[in-house]
């Protein structure tokens, strides 16, 4: 008995080690080694050329904070993680609301031209918007030529002060659309009697959504606010895109910075401690996430 | 029968002499391999300047079929991150692309370059000048040639300038004179490209050259002085001058290089400062896709009172550099490039300025112009950017920028460059 019980425990170890040794593997050699690499990169001042012998312990962490445009990042990158949850999560809400429950003709048509924007490449909606921003021939610059006397050249893009603001809402435009779709296949899970019940009891429409809708797909809000966090932590290509954190670094994000004073400085030692303080800052969310927000709804 | 050793060991001595001489020819003509590096425009399967490239290998190949070109077309991007891992693998390619300046140094310093200057001695240099040569030299060796050696310039469109009715400036203040008079004409004076930022970084360094000449850069380099010298706070006090005037086209914080030429080439702005391929991307740019006939260069003005020439030239090109482990067949491979009939041809192809002395002559028009001023330069200057390390081009460049938008004064400019140059040392 003794003996079937451990052959059985032997197999069932090889199992397991069978289906997930591969993926095990895979994500240590690619995902947690590279981290403490980087961990301790992060210690030296080291150009990507020659050996790591210049040991400066902490120095690199001190000088980032210490530097303004790294500050710039931080804070550009909270707005975005800000303004996607006071403006851009709701937004989407809203639309999944309005064309995600009933059948209407064209609701297909409006699904997809909000979800559109969702399917380009971050480079090419980039690229695309800095045409629909360019001073000299954009859409901006014709729009007040039809409304004013004459058309004035605005560059949105070109001034430090709204440049970020015009990335904004092409990060805005681009995810809306997979929020909604988030939102809309979790509406389908709402079961119309509760709904029904809720108004024969006398609530009122904005009552229905407040109490029964939005409890009924909590599980879909929380996924969609914390990929819209990490996301928004991670923005690089479209930021890219537009202007490479310029001007005068005032569109930096954590990544753009770290493109830009680590890989094309040959900074290694000092991109690696930027990558670290990113790593970090989406660790300490995600635990804290999932200890409080997740684990609430599971008890 | 006595006859038989005898005739076996005449035929041995034969054979091993045939052995021996075949073993000697084998030594001399061993099949080599070249690899060589180069840099594509990005065209893909049918890039044109890879396409003479091969071709001009394959000449090379007709003249020595023992010697192998093996060409490796990458584009500029990829090949600077490539570059760097190969070197710092020890397996540099034989023959690449170099700019000079601190990247080259940083592999000659670690002996990742042959050393070439008996070569350069006895042969490159009755081809080409000392000067554009010294560009590929550290510490007294040289380690590769230029095949083209420009100049930054401004261009200007003549018509532009025609229609506004302003000369050619030959000072700063004809600088401005002319920017505000091409203003009032309804043109844009300037086109910059703030978003690449090296736009912007050129008319820094060019007022820096003209006010503290060559004395002030190489005691700042060196340590004596710095880069807060008088020089270099007032390069950044007359670029403010010019910025003050408006002479940049709306939103050129954001612009690219690219859309900086076409404006160009569309005619819309009246000048930029640009190095020799301008005329070739402008056109590439512009909304016609067509280039225009009528621009014309003429050197960065002088400022009064400054200490620099105005024959000092800052500019850069496009050369080769040889690897460590690059057989002989090499540097015959490079003099064969480098040579009259194949400068003529990348002239035609490419719009090179030739560094060959016999290919310059008879050439007309910028290409002319600029050949002549690289002649008479006695000190030319490198662009700052591949000068210095890459820490200390991009701070150069973003405190370029940084003054172009008003954010810096040109003492902070300054103290920022001055600042990176001193951390790196």
């Amino acid at each position: 008995m003794e003996n079937i019980k451990t052959l059985y425990s032997v197999k069932k170890l090889g199992l397991i080690l069978l289906l997930i040794g591969p993926a095990f593997a895979l994500f240590t050699t690619f995902v947690v080694m590279p981290v403490f690499q980087g961990a301790y990169y992060s210690l030296f001042d080291w150009k990507g050329i020659g050996p790591l012998n210049d040991f400066v312990g902490v120095k690199n962490f001190v000088r980032l904070f210490g530097h303004e445009p790294f500050r710039t990042a931080i804070v550009n990158n909270l707005k975005v993680v800000l303004f996607s949850l006071l403006f851009q999560l709701p937004t989407a809400f809203f639309f999944a609301l309005l064309i995600g429950r009933q059948k209407f003709p064209g609701a297909i048509v409006f699904r997809s031209f909000y979800f559109f924007p969702y399917v380009l490449t971050e480079i090419i909606a980039g690229v695309i918007w800095r045409f629909i921003y360019n001073p000299q021939f954009g859409f901006l610059t014709q729009l007040s030529g039809l409304i004013g006397p004459e058309k004035t050249e605005i560059a949105m893009l070109g001034n430090p002060e709204t440049a970020f603001n015009a990335i904004f809402v092409v990060i805005f435009w681009k995810y809306i659309g997979f929020h909604m779709i988030l939102y809309i296949a979790g509406l389908q899970g709402v079961p119309k009697d509760l709904e029904d019940a809720a108004v024969i009891d006398g609530a009122s429409p904005l009552e229905v959504i407040w109490h029964v809708i939005i409890p009924s797909i909590r599980n879909t809000i929380m996924i969609s606010v914390f990929l819209s966090v990490i996301g928004s932590f991670n923005v690089f290509d479209i930021v890219w895109a537009m202007g490479q954190g310029g001007p005068d670094h005032s569109t930096e994000t954590l990544v753009t910075y770290l493109y830009n004073f680590g890989y094309k400085r040959f900074a290694f030692g000092y991109g690696s401690a930027v990558a670290i303080v990113i790593f970090f800052l989406c660790l300490v969310f995600n635990v804290l996430y999932q200890k409080y927000i997740v684990g609430d709804s599971r008890s | 029968m006595k006859s038989k050793p005898t005739a076996c060991f005449l035929l041995t001595v034969v054979l091993s002499c045939v052995l021996v001489a075949e073993g000697n020819r084998d030594v001399n003509q061993e099949d080599r391999t070249i690899e060589w590096w180069t840099l594509s425009t990005g065209a893909g399967e049918h890039d044109p300047r890879t396409d003479l490239n091969r071709l001009i290998a394959g000449e090379f190949h007709e003249q020595h079929p023992h010697v192998n070109i093996e060409i490796t077309p990458l584009h500029v991007e990829d090949f600077k991150k490539r570059i760097q891992i190969v070197v710092q693998a020890d397996s540099p390619p034989d023959l690449f692309q170099s700019w000079g300046g601190y990247v080259m140094f940083e592999f000659a310093r670690q002996n990742k370059l042959r050393d070439i200057t008996y070569f350069v001695n006895s042969t490159l240099s009755k081809l080409i000048s000392r000067e554009s040569l010294a560009v590929y030299s550290y510490a007294g060796k040289f380690y590769g040639a230029p095949y083209d050696m420009g100049a930054v310039v401004v261009w200007y469109n003549r018509k532009i300038f025609e229609h506004a009715g302003v000369p050619v400036p030959q000072t700063w203040q004809d600088l401005l004179y002319a920017v505000r008079r091409i203003k009032d004409a309804g043109y844009v004076p300037i086109a910059m490209g703030g978003k690449d930022r090296w736009p912007a970084h050129f008319w820094w360094v060019y007022l820096a050259m003209r006010l503290g000449g060559k004395e002030a850069f190489d005691t700042a380099y060196g340590g004596t002085g710095s880069f807060t010298d008088p020089a270099f706070i007032q390069a950044g006090r007359l670029f403010k001058d010019l910025v003050a005037t408006g002479p940049f086209q709306e939103g050129f914080e954001n612009a690219t290089y690219d859309q900086q030429a076409g404006l160009m080439g569309d005619g819309i702005a009246a000048m930029e400062l640009m190095g020799q391929w301008a005329p070739s991307v402008a056109k590439n740019n512009a909304t016609t896709g067509k280039g225009l006939p009528h621009l014309d260069v003429f050197p960065f003005p002088s400022v009064e009172g400054g200490k620099g020439d105005i024959n000092d030239v800052m500019g850069g090109g496009n050369g080769y550099i040889v690897g460590k482990n690059a057989p002989d067949e090499t540097l015959e491979f490079l003099e064969y490039f480098l040579s009259e009939g194949v400068q003529r041809r990348l002239i035609e192809d490419q719009g090179i300025i030739p560094v060959n002395k016999a290919a310059a002559r008879g050439q007309t028009g910028p290409i002319a112009t600029i050949t002549g001023l690289i002649t008479k330069a006695t000190y030319y200057q490198l662009y700052y950017d591949q000068y210095f390390p890459f820490s200390v081009g991009e701070a150069l460049n973003d405190a370029s920028l940084l003054l172009l938008t008003g954010e810096y004064t040109p003492e902070e400019t300054a103290a920022a460059i001055n600042a990176a140059w001193r951390e790196f040392k």
